[in-house]
């Protein structure tokens, strides 16, 4: 038996509610669904807010402190070296960010999920800013490191296209006046752009690049712990940083999108 | 501390770029729940 909506809701409604049979294949969506309920997403990013927030403030703080003036400089790269406790992070952020993008717009696209839907349009400003924040301070570190601002290298590269597709869903889904009408389009892009994201990944495998290999890997880490703790902590705060932005900007993506619908019943009420 | 020159700027392009998402990620939420809120009162 195929899951019916509820007079009046359908998957596209913020508020929708299943009636769900006991049919196996709807299984996963049944769960899909029971948490697209915004007033239960509501009532978790309520607590999940303040948690990420202020720890995150606090914890990117402390790393940021102690990446700048306690941590030793690197033997090679000397003080420049402090530099990868912002460059790293917003690096992660942005690729993780674009990832969860093209999984919230295959959702969406797929199941009409309508919080994949917010989720995507949350993710995507945040997303872009740390690809931005990603690039300058790499150009920054490059330029004592490596003697230049930019090459066209094929890490660099990627990462710069990564900027543009975040530019491009963005763009995308604030292309009409009505939010939603170019979430399709925009969640095509996100979803064919994720072949970027092993393309940035194994970039300095597959061509010989500029940028170093990575320096941390499942089976260990190169960097000396003096180094490593400030930049594990500052990427943990950055982390929930990230989390706090998309979670508030989600809550107020759906506290407009009831303003709006709750004005057009009211309008059409009055017509 | 070599390289302050670089290494200040990256810093502060960090913080104020993360700052700036936080800060109007949160008073964008408090205006439209507030707006919410208030058109949710006033069909009451």
């Amino acid at each position: 038996m195929a899951a019916k909506p509820t007079e009046g809701e359908g998957p596209g409604a913020l508020g929708t509610q299943y009636r769900l049979g006991s049919d196996p294949h709807i299984y996963v969506t049944k769960h899909m669904h029971r948490f697209a309920n915004p007033a239960r997403f509501l009532r978790i990013a309520g607590v999940a807010t303040p948690l990420t927030l202020w720890p995150g403030l606090a914890i990117t703080a402390l790393g940021l402190a102690w990446g700048l003036f306690y941590a030793p400089p690197d033997y090679l790269q000397g003080d420049s070296a402090r530099i990868m406790d912002v460059h790293v992070p917003a690096a992660i952020l942005a690729e993780l960010g674009y990832a969860g993008l093209a999984v919230a717009a295959a959702v969406g696209l797929v199941w009409k999920h309508p919080l994949a839907e917010v989720a995507a349009r949350a993710l995507a400003p945040v997303g872009a800013v740390f690809a931005a924040v990603c690039l300058i301070t790499g150009s920054l570190w490059g330029q004592p490191t490596w003697g230049t601002w930019w090459v066209w290298d094929a890490r660099l590269t990627s990462m710069l296209v990564l900027f543009f597709l975040y530019l491009g869903v963005i763009a995308l889904s604030n292309a009409f006046d009505e939010p939603g009408r170019g979430a399709k389009s925009a969640a095509i892009l996100a979803i064919v752009g994720a072949i970027n994201l092993p393309i940035i990944k194994y970039s300095v495998d597959w061509w010989n690049t500029l940028h170093q290999g990575a320096s941390i890997t499942l089976t260990g880490s190169t960097i000396a712990p003096a180094l490593l703790w400030p930049l594990g902590i500052s990427a943990l705060g950055f982390s929930l940083l990230f989390a706090a932005t998309v979670l508030m900007r989600m809550r107020a993506e759906i506290a407009q999108t009831r303003v709006r619908a709750r004005a057009r019943r009211m309008a059409e009420a009055f017509a | 501390m070599t390289h302050a020159a670089y290494i200040y700027p990256a810093y502060a392009v960090a913080v104020i770029a993360t700052l700036a998402l936080v800060i109007h990620a949160f008073t964008s939420m408090r205006r439209a729940e507030r707006a919410a809120a208030e058109q949710r009162d006033r069909r009451a």
